[in-house]
């Protein structure tokens, strides 16, 4: 029975069938896990108070967020040297975080449950988000300003939340200021250092021109002055205020609100205060700059480049593209040479995406770009301009690196559409180019974006090769400002997939940026689905529409 | 244009009323835009010819061969001041500087050998120079000068540059790091016959022989923080090296180890650290029966010592840890130079590689960790006197016996590769055998590179194996089945799903492998075998047992929706293996499995390891093989699984016999597709392994591969140096390596659509 059943290779199919569900529970699991951990992130967790008894007999109080949990079989927690009752099956472990890096020096730690003596949940513990050092967990004591105490106690908490969002408002001043108005006028100080240098090497720097340059420069910087001035005033406006918190350890500690983003009391909020905090924290997330090295804040510069390198690469790549595609169906006659042309392209698909950087490292960035600054840019050397990485010579490289996928998908759609049409078109007289221009890509449009949508999925996620080409861990300025020409192709960029690897990877503290990496990759995985199931989308609609055409 | 018009070979109704110019606008517009696609229709060939080309042009430069050319050649500058000692060059090749056996300092211009500036050493009446050295380090430009009274000069020679006039100045000068009064070595005034001496800015090492002793004298400078004067404190001591005929002494950059090489080629090396109490080390016999010892200097770094010899012999010496774990002299590897004796070997500043003269004038050129002969020139006519490379290596001067000075432009960028250093083991220096290493870079200049690539192959090769090996089961086996048995409604849900798969980043699976899988699986390797173990047993046994439910049942679910069953299926009884797993784990090995690999057979573990990498690049390889083969099996020509299932074949049997034998083409493809696709993966083997370039088959270690190795060092290296250059070498040999997989697989798939349409 069995032996025939063998025969009859119904386990065979079996086994190819659970080949398959092997794979889509995989992508289900690895989905799932980014959707679940990413979405996590912002919601308020509840911080607890823990009686814990050390090591040495102690009993220490602590607050923090519990994270994880681990059970280890006795045997196993026995070689890795703990001591274990004759009666206990396993070890449970509990990772907490614990905050206040700048007091104790580490922000988790693992507690063992047994020695865990009582654990409470107080609606008074507090959390800081800092601008340094990680978050704080402590109980609010006092305001203070300018040494005085604004309020204490009870009345602490409403004075301290109206004060941070004083603090938070000179705060954006102080940001704007800096980053725009000075931001400009540094910008223009260099602009006018180049001018003048320009005009030495030229040989044509007189008296007049010198005493222009220097008047402007003049005027920028009493403009800068009185900037200053300002500055330095809402500097002090920020810096008046202070939070009187206790720690866990009952130690008292002063957190000045200039260095605090915003305070909460997880334990006490409803769950409409943590749905208005999950979406409060997701704001600041899309649209803020980053804080602390990247591991905490927002990703919008990181989006910003993204969205432009990825803008700049489809101006590029869909002519190039769309061109190939319609030389190999209308104007190639198939043979040898659309042949090669296919191998070419399968081979531009095929190699590897670090061979694209290498390639745009010594192609474009040193040989183009260093050459571009020879001819155009003689007055900034020794410092280059297009002869170093930059967003530009990213988005060719990456261009070059997709443009097989908008081909091949340009060349399916003018396959599907009928030969009558063109045939219908030449007969009414129509030239080549008028039949092309005026049926044939209008019809395979939805194709062509099909394939751009593609390609744009595949730049949005591609890193190996922006790492050579122009990609930074934090860029201090965007390429598209309001200084002018005002989209800067020569600047550096950051990117959503090189900001995964290098937070998860390359920060100093991964533990802490874990769950802020887990967001950024379920917002890359999102954009890049999305991206897909429109490109599929579109297909299948084009699909159907030629089937009925040529019904 | 009208000629370009009846070449046009599509003509359409509109050439018969061209007449006015609008309708030739039209057929200008029209020829003008094909010409257009042409163009951009084979631009699509000349990316990937550029591509190519452009990584070639900048990795030949690494095996083109080096080249010397004499730019000048002169009478010797002041040849009446003495017989030349020592020759030397600074930095920019302009000046050079001419040590005579008389303490006297010739500067001359290195092109024209015009004498710049000549200065004596102040030498106190009556008493002349017995012997003299060139400092170790270099680059400090200390030189000793042993005195006939027991003393002993030190003196640096030295470069000022300035810019006057935006022109570069050059000003030679001699300064005395100890004081121009004569230093006293041994007391008893007796010549001092050999000398050595170590330059430092605080300290000043001295060795010489005198009569059948040799003395060690270390001058350490203390300068007092206000006063300009130094103290210098003297320390002195008398190695037991009697009865001995030193011929060369060398001490070493660290002052940790003095050398003294005698007559017979008897080399001996002293521990000085403790300057007092020098002891020595070993000794041991460097040259064969019959030979001299003629030249004896340290390699750039002072770890390897060249002996040049009278049988035109250069042999590299090392101290090596034997098996008995004791330190020895070893012969690295030996250069022929010619048949004649080689009287100087000089060493490159920067790089380990030396020049060598024999009597007869040949200067070769030669590189050590490449084993590399670079240059061989005859240059001049008469028995060279001193000779010298220069800073950087790009020229040479040589000095010969008919008082002409030969100068001699090199051009030798890149030493350090050759195809034995790239592909074979080579023995580096501190290395107790040779062995195949990749070690690209260091802050220092005396760091010897190493650039086998073997180790870095070895890691792709591993990484794709173990993708693959996840990959091409599951991937091909879902591929016959989602093409073949699937009910075709699930189908159109499963292709795109795996496809969206492919579509992942690969940097979402690599930053999930390294951070979230590889502390699992560190967890919970036990369930994870058990799982490999248990799942295809409980498939089986599902399907056994599936035929046994009630008819009314089965029906209920469509033919063609197996897989859908089985996914609960799978995830039960994979969740029941790694819960099972964790008391079974602690029960059969006493504690973690790892733990028992490591005990029971030595099998390290590292926490990133080829097993994740193979787990996280299979998952992207799957939907590409996936794809191309799950096509290559669909697109089978439906009547020839028809005939064979009318012939009584069974759907198993039909798809053995039938289909996949006439897709096998297509399958091959897609195995070559993915595996093309591994090999060049970076992000995913840059974030799951711990990138160490070792070679090691277990699959708990971690690897590197090329293209993990070019992400990683490419931002660092610096333009056309060697390690671009080889970095470059690496991409190459990847482009090559995934172009003949894609141009093998696409060549198959044209020949299979011709053979499909056919049928």
């Amino acid at each position: 029975m069995i032996a025939s059943w063998f025969k009859s290779g119904t386990p065979w199919i079996w086994f190819n069938a659970a080949a398959v569900s092997a794979c889509l529970i995989m992508i289900i699991g690895v989905l799932g896990l980014i959707i679940v951990r990413g979405i996590g992130h912002f919601w308020p967790a509840e911080v607890a108070r823990i009686n814990y008894q050390e090591a040495d007999g102690q009993v220490k109080t602590l607050f923090g967020e519990i994270i994880d949990t681990s059970i280890t079989p006795a045997a196993i927690a026995k070689t890795s040297g703990f001591k274990m009752a004759d009666n206990e099956d396993t070890l449970v472990q509990h990772q907490v975080k614990t905050g206040n890096r700048d007091i104790t020096g580490v922000d988790f730690r693992w507690l063992q449950e047994r020695n865990i003596k009582d654990q409470a949940f107080p609606g008074d513990i507090m959390v800081v988000e800092r601008r340094e050092w990680g978050n704080f967990y402590g109980q609010l004591v006092a305001v203070k300003e300018n040494g005085a105490t604004l309020a204490s106690h009870e009345q602490a908490w409403t004075v301290a939340q109206a004060k941070i969002a004083d603090t938070l408002k000179v705060y954006s001043e102080i940001t704007h200021l800096e980053k725009k108005e000075i931001g400009a006028i540094n910008y223009s100080l260099e602009k006018l250092r180049l001018k003048q240098r320009k005009l030495e090497l030229k040989n044509r720097l007189d008296d007049s021109a010198r005493s222009a340059i220097e008047n402007e420069n003049a005027g920028l910087k009493t403009q800068y002055e009185q900037y200053q001035t300002q500055l330095k005033d809402l500097y002090q406006k920020v810096r008046s205020a202070s939070l009187v918190a206790k720690t866990d350890s009952g130690a008292e500690v002063v957190i000045p609100l200039s260095k605090v983003v915003r305070i909460y009391q997880p334990n006490s909020m409803g769950l409409l205060d943590k749905v208005a905090h999950y979406f409060n924290k997701l704001g600041e997330f899309l649209t803020d700059d980053p804080r602390e090295a990247n591991t905490e804040g927002g990703i919008f510069p990181a989006i910003f480049g993204t969205v432009m390198m990825v803008m700049i690469m489809s101006v590029i790549v869909t002519p190039f593209g769309v061109i190939a595609a319609v030389y190999l169906r209308e104007y190639a006659k198939q043979g040898f040479i659309t042949r090669l042309i296919r191998i070419a392209v399968n081979n531009l698909a095929g190699v590897p995406s670090v061979v694209y950087g290498v390639f745009g490292l010594g192609f474009f960035v040193y040989i183009l770009g260093g050459n571009i600054d020879r001819l155009f840019f003689p007055e900034s050397s020794p410092a280059p301009v297009f002869g170093t990485p930059g967003i530009l010579w990213a988005s060719i490289t990456l261009s070059l690196l997709t443009l097989p996928v908008v081909i091949v998908a340009t060349e399916e759609g003018l396959a599907r559409i009928p030969k009558s049409i063109r045939e219908g078109s030449l007969a009414l007289g129509a030239t080549k180019l008028e039949t092309l221009w005026r049926t044939v890509l209008p019809m395979a449009s939805p194709a062509i974006m099909t394939g751009l949508i593609l390609a744009v999925a595949r730049a949005a996620g591609e890193v190996a090769p922006l790492m050579l080409v122009g990609v930074v861990k934090l860029a201090p300025t965007l390429p598209l400002d309001g200084n002018l020409p005002f989209i800067h192709l020569d600047r550096k960029f950051m990117h959503l997939g090189f900001h995964i690897y290098d937070v998860g990877f390359q920060s100093p503290n991964v533990e802490a940026a874990r769950p802020l990496v887990y967001a950024t990759a379920l917002l890359l995985v999102l954009v890049i689905i999305g991206l897909n199931l429109t490109a599929i989308i579109i297909r299948n609609n084009l699909r159907e529409k030629y089937r009925a055409l040529e019904g | 244009m009208p000629e370009n018009l009846a070449k046009n070979p599509t003509p359409t109704a509109v050439t018969l009323v061209a007449g006015n110019a609008y309708q030739k606008w039209r057929l200008v517009k029209d020829s003008l835009v094909r010409y257009g696609v042409i163009v951009g229709g084979l631009s699509v060939i000349v990316a990937i010819v550029l591509i190519f080309f452009y990584l070639l042009y900048v990795v030949l430069p690494l095996f083109a061969s080096a080249k010397a050319n004499s730019i000048a050649e002169y009478v010797l500058p002041e040849k009446t001041l003495g017989k030349t000692v020592l020759l030397e060059t600074e930095e920019q090749n302009e000046v050079a500087a001419r040590f005579t056996d008389t303490g006297q300092v010739v500067f001359f211009e290195v092109a024209t050998g015009k004498t710049i500036l000549t200065q004596g050493i102040a030498i106190p009446e009556g008493i002349h120079i017995t012997s003299f050295a060139q400092g170790s380090d270099i680059s400090q430009g200390g030189v000793a000068y042993g005195l006939s009274d027991g003393k002993a000069i030190v003196v640096k020679h030295q470069y000022k540059i300035t810019y006057p006039n935006n022109q570069r100045l050059i000003t030679p000068s001699l300064n005395y790091p100890l004081g121009q009064q004569p230093l006293v070595i041994d007391e008893a005034g007796s010549p001092l016959e050999k000398i050595a001496v170590k330059v430092e800015s605080d300290k000043t090492i001295l060795v010489a022989k005198i009569a059948d002793k040799v003395h060690l004298v270390s001058f350490a400078q203390e300068k007092s923080l206000f006063a300009n004067e130094a103290t210098i404190t003297r320390t002195s001591a008398v190695l037991d090296a009697s009865a001995k005929a030193i011929v060369d002494l060398l001490i070493d950059k660290d002052d940790n180890q003095l050398y003294l090489m005698d007559n017979e080629g008897l080399l001996s090396a002293y521990d000085i650290r403790d300057k007092a109490a020098p002891k020595l080390k070993h000794q041991q016999n460097v040259i064969e029966a019959g030979q001299t010892v003629t030249s004896l200097t340290f390699l750039n770094g002072d770890i390897s010592l060249l002996v040049g010899d009278s049988s035109g012999l250069v042999s590299q010496w090392s101290q090596v840890k034997n098996e008995l774990k004791q330190l020895v002299f070893k012969k690295i590897r030996s250069f022929k130079v010619s048949d004649k004796a080689v009287v100087a070997v000089e060493s490159e500043q920067r790089r380990k590689g030396f020049m060598a003269v024999d009597a007869a004038g040949t200067v070769g050129l030669y590189n050590s960790t490449a084993e590399r002969q670079l240059i061989k020139e005859h240059i001049g006519t008469s028995q060279p006197i001193a000779a010298v490379l220069s800073p950087r290596s790009n020229r040479l001067l040589l000095e010969t016996g008919d008082e002409k000075i030969h100068v001699w432009n090199v051009d030798n960028e890149h030493p350090e590769v050759s195809i034995k250093s790239l592909w074979q083991k080579v023995w580096y220096e501190s290395y107790p055998k040779p062995d195949y290493i990749w070690q690209s870079s260091s802050a220092s200049n005396d760091f010897e590179p190493k650039y086998s690539l073997v180790p870095l192959v070895f890691g792709t090769l591993k990484a794709a194996f173990y993708a693959m090996l996840v990959a091409m089961p599951l991937a091909l086996m879902g591929a016959i089945y989602t093409a073949y048995f699937m009910a075709p409604q699930m189908r159109q849900v499963v292709k795109p799903a795996i496809e969206l798969m492919g579509a992942l980043p690969t940097v979402i699976l690599g930053f999930l492998a390294g951070l979230w899988l590889a502390p699992f699986i560190e967890k919970h390797l036990a369930g994870l075998f058990l799982s490999l173990i248990s799942l295809p047993i409980a498939v089986l046994l599902f399907a056994f047992l599936w035929q046994f439910l009630p008819k009314t049942l089965r029906q209920k679910i469509p033919e063609g929706w197996d897989a859908a069953i089985l996914m609960p299926v799978i995830v039960i009884v994979s969740w029941l293996a790694f819960t099972i797993s964790v008391p079974l784990e602690a029960y059969l090995f006493h504690g973690s499995l790892r733990d028992w690999f490591s005990h029971e057979f030595g099998i390290g573990y590292d926490q990133r390891n080829a097993l994740i990498v193979g787990i996280a690049m299979g998952f992207a390889v799957i939907p590409t093989i996936f794809s191309i083969a799950e096509d290559a099996i669909f697109s089978v020509p439906k009547h020839l699984t028809v005939g064979s299932l009318a012939l009584g074949a069974t759907t198993w049997q039909t798809m053995t016999k039938v289909v996949l034998l006439t897709a096998s083409p297509g399958i091959f493809s897609a195995v070559m597709i993915g595996l093309g696709r591994a090999v060049g993966e970076t992000m995913i083997v840059l974030m799951a392994t711990g990138n160490t370039p070792v070679m090691d088959f277990s699959v708990f270690q971690g690897l590197r591969t090329l293209a993990a190795n070019v992400a990683v060092e490419m931002p660092e290296s610096e333009v056309d140096s060697t390690h671009y250059r080889v970095l470059f070498l690496t991409a190459l040999v990847l482009f090559i390596f995934t172009f003949v997989f894609n141009t093998l697989a696409e060549v198959i798939r044209q020949r299979l659509r011709e053979k499909y349409s056919s049928l």
